[in-house]
């Protein structure tokens, strides 16, 4: 906004009259060049574009609701004309409130278009109405933000209408000041008045930019709160798209860990599985090879072997193959039978969850059976998976000492990194996992998964 | 005798037919997927296929399903399935048609060369060889049954004939006497109620009782 000169000025006049003086031209400049500035004519060219839009979305929802009164009332004081008049009387009455939240938005979203052509401006759009067909057609009525667009519509008419008239009148002044000055010019009858005119009309003409600026701001607050989604409707799509790119990490870490898990099967196993046989092949043939020799390619022979069962523990614990092909039954039974206790399991899933909650499930087993084996010091563990509706089960039980906590502390200490990791894959699928284990013992692990995500 | 190599990595498909050909086999061939097995074994009949489980094209289970083709259409072409890791799921495959000229064992087993041409002639010669991992697999899945009547020696003498030890082997491998081993043996017969009028297949019966029930 122009600043005029302070009081400062006038106390230290003499000192500072330079320096105030430069400060004038300044005023004077930033005035002058607002009327060149990019954002003056845009605010400019939102105020007037306003206007008619303003205007049609008022007349289409005024007439919209004086029709729909017309027509009620026609047919609360019983039609006098024919059957047609009847029945277009009931069609309006109908039509009208089924049709006037569908122009409140479409006059919304011209609006935020126009937002977003002419300022730069980003509104995003309220969430639109879910459900079928039949529905889709009331739905608008109970939905807040029909109702905040169809505020800004009526709002419009003040903000946009007026406000785009006098920016309009601010513009045209300039007109008015050439008109004026021309008729001065030619010896015009009062050229006092004409006087004060013109430099009333000059003043408007640099007010001008900053008036449209304000009508802009004022505009836009008002398109941000009424067009726009309401704090709820923003947070309820911010968390559909955490949700959702949640979702997306989740199964592009499963991706990942089959690609790893696929690469090393195909590459370090199968030359690992060459180099052992090699040296087995070695091993079996230079049998009359000096003892040092035969020494080497034997130690060689079963480090080889032993690197490609470890290599195989820790390549099955990535992703197991036969889970994406034969599904959680299959694949839970490996692990079972790895297990270093006696583990019972029990497997009852008619159909098959989505391919990264069968991860998720396989490795909670996976995990809490590492758990049992390394700090409960049981002599059974049992493990049960079962699918209700759309949730899975999975719990793991053993008749251990009991303790185990996902923050650890507990007497089974050590544990809780493991359960805490556990904790955040269940949850990274918005499963939930609670651990019963009081000291002594026994303790149950169960996990419950949504069985799509 | 003759034998035909499924194997899809060129390193291991090439080892595997040096390995068999010093161990006296003849590898008539040696192909890198599937559909070319089964093209092979229509071809020159082997004794016996040595299949890998994953395989182009998806990578999953492409040998088993050949191998199960394999037994079904020429049932005097003996299979030994190698794999990686070993699935419990895809034992009771293999086993589901036919328990004998079967095998299945994990890939580090070729590197125990003699043991590895020991199992492949056995399964040549119609007989079975599991992995002690998918016996124990299998084990798991059958605890609540007759089986567990059996006593934890019982179960090893059962777990060494599913692997198919003959009671000799089976002697070697527990170290115990002869006589022992048939003790065992009929013990497990009573205790799973194979009566004794069928006694060329109760060992059969037994064991595929085992893997299945």
């Amino acid at each position: 906004m122009a600043r005029g000169p302070g009081a400062g000025y006038r106390e230290h006049m003499t000192p500072v009259e330079t320096a105030g003086a430069r400060r004038r031209a300044g005023v004077l400049m930033t005035a002058l060049r607002a009327l060149w500035s990019a954002r003056s004519w845009r605010a400019t060219l939102h105020a007037l574009a306003g206007l008619p839009l303003g205007a049609g979305a008022c007349a289409v929802v005024a007439g919209l609701v004086v029709a729909w009164l017309a027509a009620v009332w026609s047919l609360l004081g019983g039609p006098t004309g024919g059957w047609v008049l009847a029945v277009t009387y009931l069609v309006v009455a109908v039509a009208t409130p089924v049709s006037l939240p569908w122009c409140v938005r479409a006059f919304g979203a011209l609006q935020r278009a126009r937002f977003r052509a002419v300022l730069g401006v980003e509104i995003p759009a309220p969430p639109r109405v879910a459900g079928g067909w039949p529905l889709r057609l009331v739905r608008p009525w109970r939905a807040p933000a029909t109702w905040r667009e169809l505020g800004y519509h009526l709002l419009a008419l003040v903000v946009g209408g007026a406000g785009g008239a006098l920016v309009a009148t601010c513009w045209s002044s300039v007109v008015v000041a050439l008109g004026y000055a021309a008729g001065l010019g030619s010896g015009g009858p009062r050229p006092g008045s004409g006087l004060a005119v013109t430099a009333v009309a000059l003043a408007m003409l640099l007010a001008a930019p900053w008036v449209a600026r304000g009508v802009a701001r004022v505009d836009e607050v008002a398109a941000r709160t009424l067009l726009g989604p309401s704090r709820g409707e923003e947070l309820a799509l911010r968390v559909e798209s955490l949700a959702r790119s949640r979702a997306d990490v989740v199964a592009a870490a499963d991706a990942e860990r089959r690609r790893i898990e696929r690469d090393l099967h195909d590459g370090a196993q199968q030359r690992l599985v060459s180099l052992a046989m090699n040296l087995g092949m070695a091993r079996a043939t230079l049998t009359d090879a000096p003892g040092p020799a035969r020494q080497a390619i034997e130690q060689a022979h079963d480090e080889a072997t032993q690197a490609l069962a470890e290599l195989r523990d820790l390549v099955r614990g990535l992703h197991p193959a036969v889970l994406d092909d034969r599904g959680l039954d299959a694949a839970l039974s490996g692990i079972v039978a790895r297990a270093p206790l006696p583990v019972r399991l029990r497997v009852d899933v008619a159909t098959r969850c989505s391919p990264s909650i069968e991860a998720v499930a396989y490795f909670v087993v996976s995990e809490a059976l590492a758990n049992v084996a390394k700090h409960a010091g049981a002599s059974h563990a049992e493990v049960t998976v079962e699918r209700t509706g759309d949730r899975l089960r999975v719990v793991v039980a053993d008749d251990g000492r009991g303790g185990a906590a996902p923050a650890g502390g507990g007497p089974a200490a050590g544990s809780g990194s493991g359960l805490r990791g556990l904790e955040q894959r269940a949850a990274a699928v918005d499963g939930t996992l609670t651990i019963h284990s009081p000291p002594g013992g026994p303790t149950t692990i169960a996990v419950e998964l949504p069985c799509e995500s | 005798m003759r034998v035909v190599i499924a194997e899809d990595s060129v390193l291991l498909r090439e080892g595997l037919t040096k390995l068999l050909t010093a161990g006296g086999f003849e590898v008539a061939a040696a192909v890198p997927d599937a559909d070319q097995l089964l093209r092979a074994v229509a071809e020159h009949r082997p004794d016996v296929v040595v299949v890998d489980v994953r395989m182009p094209p998806t990578h999953t289970d492409e040998g088993i399903q050949a191998a199960l083709v394999i037994r079904r259409q020429y049932p005097a072409v003996a299979v030994l399935v190698l794999s990686q890791y070993v699935e419990e799921r895809y034992a009771t495959d293999l086993l589901s048609v036919q328990t004998s000229g079967v095998g299945y064992l994990l890939k580090d087993r070729v590197a125990q060369v003699s043991d590895f041409l020991d199992a492949l002639r056995r399964v040549a010669a119609g007989g079975t060889a599991l992995d002690p991992e998918v016996v124990a697999q299998l084990l798991v899945r059958r605890r609540d049954d007759p089986f567990d009547r059996l006593t934890p020696r019982e179960l090893d003498v059962l777990r060494l004939m599913a692997e198919g030890r003959s009671n000799n082997g089976i002697v070697d491998a527990l170290r115990v006497s002869p006589s022992a081993v048939e003790k065992y043996v009929s013990n497990i017969f009573a205790k799973l109620d194979l009566s004794p009028t069928d006694t060329d297949h109760r060992r059969v019966l037994a064991v595929l009782r085992f893997l299945r029930n």
